[in-house]
């Protein structure tokens, strides 16, 4: 009946290799999208740096809050956060995009994995929120942010920012994926930003919150990378509670088993849901 | 025969609507099959049933030998699929969607290259490649969307209405390409809802209605089954119009008078004995005759026929022909 020898199935090494080079190939594709409309890279810090100059810069020395010395560089870890926070609109509007676009039954009808459409996804999104991350910690500098530590330090904030943010975009390709259209995923990831990053230790020091929301706060994930950064940067904790919440005691692994909780529901969860949501 | 494309019984419902309720076709290696039907009569659906991008329900497709459920992705290595819409980045050159297509098939940077140049040369876009999709004209984009799909020499291409909204030289140009594509060994299946396109390049043609096939055959063979030939008289004096129209009523037509009697037409069955009866029979009454003509029916009438008889199954039958 048929032409073709039968062709052997590739092993599951070969198929990672496989899966990992058109997960880059079509993260070339995204980046190449942001090189014709670079104006997607200025909204990503649009909030983040308007909230870095109302409260860093206007508020510094007006406002006093808590036992905090140096309010800039407190709130400047919280303010990259919202960078890694915003990523999840960016990756929820780019999967519903393309949804509606042709191009996605064009790859389905590849042979490549199921995955290598959102991986390359989120990899290009991962590149936009390493150069908001940049911009934004430039507007820092310019508003007199000074970073006291090793370059060591530094690398290791940025990448725990990073790590925070990869996961972040699973949680963006979850939603576009809920919401299907780009309206609501603006309004809730909007909605998601501003309470993910107000209800943590961002820029309130959690013994300046009322208990209640304490607990609330210290066990957001955004909590324990903000006080990991700042560690790792030096700047001002303002840990001076007797009884420091057990995240912002131990913020790595919180923020570690955070992460990987997300990833491992979300991955799976959003590449089976693309994959129906494609099927149409 | 060697068949690339088998399907058999495929259903498909989506919620409460069933877009494919019972399609059956084969497409024999090197043949092109033209998958005829409406708006909305699961052309589309059947295509991405065979094309791995959508799960039958239930019933049975082979592509290339390969099941498409259960070797889903042996089969994405031998099809080539271009959609309705095209399928292409806007944003990206042609250049860059061709390269990027045939890194994804593996090609390797230098391979994909290569294929990228040979085919933007052979589709007429060498001049464009380096613009991006989004300012090309519709028939650029349709060109660039069959020059994608060929990009790993696929052995069976899906064209799902490559032509639609295209303006007519745009359209000739492809049908040309597909033309070449089929000389060269690949076997194809094209949905059309434009009877011209299926009799122009298909070898077969399964005509569909909701979800169903209707009728199948070559365009010739669908043609006979209407059965029936026009015939048109043209008269040298309008006032033989009456009695031109009382030979062929004779003959079992309904004649109809058109342009003031200058010509005269009924629908008859009996091919060329006919013909040759009714010009005896106006020499016999002394009619002039400019011109007789017979004309076999277009696929169009056929189609309307087809569809228009699902439609009104139960109204009254179709009058009986009288020899």
């Amino acid at each position: 009946m048929s032409r073709t020898a039968p062709i052997p199935d590739d092993g599951p090494l070969l198929r990672l290799a496989h899966a990992v080079h058109d997960g880059f190939v079509l993260a070339g594709r995204h980046l190449t999208h942001l090189g014709r409309t670079p104006e997607k890279i200025v909204t990503g810090t649009l909030t983040p740096a308007v909230i870095a100059v109302a409260l860093g810069y206007l508020f510094d020395g007006v406002v006093t809050v808590g036992a905090v010395p140096d309010y800039t560089a407190f709130i400047m870890p919280g303010v990259l956060a919202q960078v890694a926070l915003y990523g999840i609109g960016t990756t929820a509007l780019g999967v519903v995009a393309d949804l509606d676009n042709g191009i996605t039954d064009r790859f389905r009808s590849l042979p490549i994995s199921r995955s290598s459409v959102l991986v390359g996804h989120t990899l290009a999104d991962l590149v936009v929120t390493a150069v908001n991350l940049v911009l934004v910690a430039l507007v820092g500098f310019a508003i007199g942010w000074r970073i006291d530590a090793p370059a060591a330090h530094v690398l290791a904030a940025l990448g725990l920012l990073l790590l925070f943010g990869y996961a972040m975009l699973w949680v963006g390709v979850l939603l576009g994926l809920a919401l299907r259209t780009p309206d609501t995923v603006n309004s809730v990831s909007g909605l998601v930003l501003v309470v993910f990053s107000f209800l943590s230790t961002s820029f309130i020091p959690v013994e300046a919150l009322p208990s209640g929301v304490a607990q609330v706060a210290a066990w957001n994930p955004v909590t324990a990378l903000v006080t990991a950064v700042r560690d790792l940067l030096g700047g001002p904790g303002g840990v001076v509670a007797a009884d420091p919440p057990l995240p912002v005691e131990h913020p790595l692994p919180v923020l570690f088993a955070a992460v990987a909780l997300v990833l491992v529901v979300a991955v799976p969860i959003g590449t089976r849901a693309h994959h129906r949501a494609a099927a149409r | 025969m060697e068949h690339d494309v088998e399907a058999e019984h495929l259903v498909k419902r989506f919620g409460e609507h069933t877009a494919v309720r019972d399609v059956s076709l084969r497409v024999p290696a090197g043949s092109v099959l033209g998958l005829l039907g409406p708006n909305g009569a699961g052309k589309t659906t059947t295509v991405r049933m065979l094309a791995t991008l959508v799960e039958p329900d239930s019933g049975t497709a082979r592509v290339a030998g390969l099941d498409v459920v259960a070797d889903a992705r042996r089969v994405r290595r031998h099809i080539g699929l271009t959609g309705q819409y095209a399928t292409v980045d806007g944003l990206l050159t042609g250049r860059q969607n061709l390269v990027l297509l045939g890194r994804l098939l593996r090609l390797g940077r230098r391979g994909a290259a290569r294929r990228a140049a040979e085919l933007l040369e052979r589709f007429q876009l060498t001049q464009a490649a380096d613009r991006p999709v989004g300012t090309y004209s519709g028939g650029m984009r349709r060109r660039l969307d069959l020059a994608t799909c060929l990009i790993g020499e696929p052995r069976v291409i899906f064209l799902d209405e490559p032509t639609t909204g295209l303006d007519p030289t745009s359209r000739v140009l492809l049908w040309q390409t597909i033309r070449e594509q089929v000389a060269a060994g690949t076997t194809i299946l094209l949905t059309t809802q434009y009877l011209e396109e299926a009799d122009q390049l298909s070898d077969h043609i399964v005509v569909i209605d909701r979800g169903r096939v209707i009728a199948e055959g070559t365009p010739d063979q669908l043609k006979d089954s209407v059965g029936r030939e026009q015939v048109e008289i043209r008269l040298a004096d309008p006032g033989h119009a009456e009695t031109a129209a009382a030979v062929l009523r004779r003959q079992g037509g309904e004649p109809a008078l058109e342009q003031g009697g200058r010509r005269v037409t009924a629908t008859l069955s009996g091919n060329l004995p006919m013909i040759s009866r009714v010009t005896a029979d106006l020499a016999e009454a002394g009619v002039a005759v400019t011109e007789v003509t017979l004309r076999r029916p277009s696929l169009d009438e056929v189609f309307f026929q087809l569809t228009g008889a699902t439609a009104q199954s139960t109204g009254p039958a179709p009058r009986k022909e009288q020899a």
